[in-house]
């Protein structure tokens, strides 16, 4: 590494709190600096951010760049482009963390095309390779049918997306100092090209499917809304959340909302319970950091057993009302 | 309106794991015999935005795609949609570009089509799910960029773009010229009308190599490439799975309650 061994996170804020996906790459970046012997540094965009600085070093930054201008407040790909390319260009971090996330997903790879550097997305792992001096990026490709390992090759900064729940979340300690700086500099005018004109926020009643404990998915298998109902009654039992594959988003059935997989939520429940889900690369990657997963498809064959516990190859129709049923019986 | 649309054939994305191989010594994906490749679908969704936008203003859709292998089927199939015109890029010196040599050639190639409006690509390709190579695009023609938008809508000479956002969605004000990538969300792509393959069946494409395009070699190939692959696997999953049994799927389902109220948190 040409560069010095500071390590940039670019964190986020979810109402008013640091965001999950924040902790997680805290706990990763903090990691990886005390095996480089590096530096870990957070930035935080808008003012409201400032409050949550104390928060980055207890959790293990050990220097907070707040962009605390009002034209940071809200996400602006173009402003915060900028933003952290000039704070990349400054502080000639080694390696920069952002998450997969509305942000990272535009951000990184403006910032990775702006400066000429090294980029991988979407990645589950970063690892330091200490005898090459280098980091390893590990992440899904082909839907994720496969892994991939990368190293950059450039000797300069290597920028990553890191997917949600793949980093150990930083606990806060207590007693952790480090540098709080406040950059007041308001993003300059013309840089901003695209204005936001309107946001719909579509809020998901009740538990997040990212943080529920226990998911009842369903998939293409249970033909139509009726069969929804059918396993929302089993969810409400055990206590959990509905989630679902593509098809029945496509087949609106179900709000994108409920979308698990590549292109919706990653969850890691206790407790997975698939139902008439055939198990594409898509939707598995989505799920398979469950701790238990279960099936429930007529095809004995279906790829969703091969990733599973528990399976019962069986019409969902049949056999969900007798499980409804026997759970009340012992007092669910 | 001008319109570029970027398109490129991957593998098959639906293609079932149990088929999917890879060659761990090359490290690289094994095609099954005899399949061809498809328009990543992403990509196919910005074709149908394109059309969609030229039937609203009028104006011409041009399609774009690099590659070596099956890059007139990918093509043709544009073609077969509605677009009106397409070219090929194809050179030794373009094998194992990464994405920033991907998008420098396809803005060399934009550069030389000269005019343009509006430029779209999918979010990501349907086979590295990458989802930089519009966004590096934009960078290099210094445009304006929305990235996962599910409609784009032309107005007083901008445009209207909704995008996907994790919880919900945001409507932005985009100054043209622009570069939209397309999520999802957008709907589904038209299936080509019998007219449309006839059309396609007989179009030709210009194929542009390196010096068509003024593409420098240090910026391209897999000597430019800014990571090196060191493995690529087929990752195993550690499970074993338990299939419960019974005389009839009841007793079974019973069973079933029983195990899960055992592991149930
Ligand atoms: C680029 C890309 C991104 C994608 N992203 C995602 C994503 O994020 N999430 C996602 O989920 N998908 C995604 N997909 C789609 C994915 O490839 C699959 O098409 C999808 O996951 C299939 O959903 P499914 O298993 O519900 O439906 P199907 O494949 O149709 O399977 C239905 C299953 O139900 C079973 N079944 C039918 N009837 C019954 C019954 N009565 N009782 C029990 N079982 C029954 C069948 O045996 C079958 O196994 C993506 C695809 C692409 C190309
Ligand atoms: N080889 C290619 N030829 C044409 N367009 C491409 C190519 N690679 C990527 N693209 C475009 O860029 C988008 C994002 O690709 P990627 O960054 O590889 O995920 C794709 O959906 C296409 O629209």
């Amino acid at each position: 590494m040409d560069n010095n061994k500071i390590i940039l996170v670019v964190g986020e804020m979810e109402k008013g709190k640091t965001a999950s996906i924040t902790r997680e790459l805290l706990g990763g970046a903090r990691a990886l600096a005390d095996q480089t012997g590096g530096e870990v540094d957070l930035v935080l965009f808008g003012e409201a951010a400032a409050s949550l600085a104390a928060e980055g070093i207890a959790l293990g930054a050990d220097k907070v760049l707040v962009a605390s201008n009002a034209g940071y407040a809200e996400f602006n790909s173009d402003g915060y482009t900028a933003f952290v390319c000039d704070q990349c260009t400054k502080i000639k971090p080694a390696l920069c963390l952002m998450g997969q996330t509305d942000l990272g997903r535009d951000v990184a790879p403006r910032v990775a095309a702006r400066l000429g550097v090294a980029l991988a997305m979407d990645c589950i792992a970063v690892d330091f390779d200490a005898e090459n001096g280098r980091f390893l990026q590990t992440r899904p490709a082909f839907g994720g049918k496969a892994l991939s390992v990368m190293a950059s090759t450039t000797g300069l900064l290597q920028i990553n997306t890191i997917r949600a729940k793949s980093m150990a979340a930083a606990t806060p300690q207590d007693g952790r100092t480090g540098e709080t700086i406040a950059l007041a500099d308001a993003p300059s005018a013309g840089a901003i090209k695209v204005k936001l004109i309107e946001a719909k926020r579509m809020e998901a009643e009740g538990v997040k499917l990212e943080d529920a404990k226990i998911i009842v998915s369903g998939g293409g298998g249970l033909g139509g809304p009726d069969g929804f109902a059918m396993i929302k009654e089993l969810a409400d039992l055990l206590g959990g959340v509905v989630g679902a594959t593509r098809v029945p988003v496509d087949e609106n059935w179900v709000p994108l909302s409920m979308e698990i997989g590549q292109t919706g939520k990653m969850v890691s429940p206790e407790l997975y319970i698939a139902i008439g889900i055939s198990g594409a690369a898509q939707h598995i990657t989505g799920c398979i950091n469950s701790k238990k997963i279960v099936t429930i498809n007529r095809d004995p064959d279906a790829n969703m057993f091969k990733i599973s516990d528990l399976g019962l190859v069986a019409d969902y129709k049949v056999v969900v009302p007798v499980l409804i049923e026997k759970l009340k019986a012992m007092g669910q | 309106m001008e319109i570029i649309v970027c398109i490129k054939p991957v593998l098959d994305p639906e293609l079932p794991p149990a088929k999917f191989a890879v060659d761990g010594k090359k490290n690289e994906v094994i095609p099954p015999e005899g399949m061809p490749f498809v328009m990543s679908p992403y990509d196919a969704l910005a074709v149908e935005a394109a059309l969609k936008i030229k039937e609203a203003k009028g104006g011409k859709v041009t399609v774009l795609t690099l590659g070596t292998k099956f890059t007139e089927d990918v093509m043709r199939k544009a073609v077969a949609m509605g677009a009106d015109e397409g070219f090929i890029l194809n050179d030794a010196a373009f094998d194992g570009s990464d994405s920033f040599a991907t998008a420098y050639i396809l803005t060399q190639a934009v550069k030389k089509i000269g005019t343009f409006d509006l430029i779209l690509c999918g979010r990501q390709a349907a086979d590295w799910d990458a989802g930089v190579v519009g966004s590096a695009m934009a960078e290099y023609l210094g445009v304006s960029l929305v990235v996962r938008a599910k409609a784009i809508e032309v107005l007083d000479g901008k445009l209207k773009v909704e995008r996907m956002m994790t919880n919900g969605s945001e409507v932005l004000d985009v100054p043209l010229p622009a570069l939209v990538t397309l999520s999802s969300e957008m709907g589904q792509a038209r299936i080509p009308s019998g007219r449309g393959i006839i059309i396609a069946a007989r179009k030709q494409f210009s194929k542009w190599g390196a010096a068509d395009v003024s593409a420098e070699a240090a910026k391209t190939g897999l000597a430019a490439a800014r990571n090196s692959l060191v493995k690529l696997f087929i990752p195993a999953y550690q499970r074993t799975c338990e299939m419960v049994t019974g005389k009839d799927p009841a007793e079974a389902a019973a069973l079933l309650a029983e195990k899960i109220l055992a592991i149930k948190p």
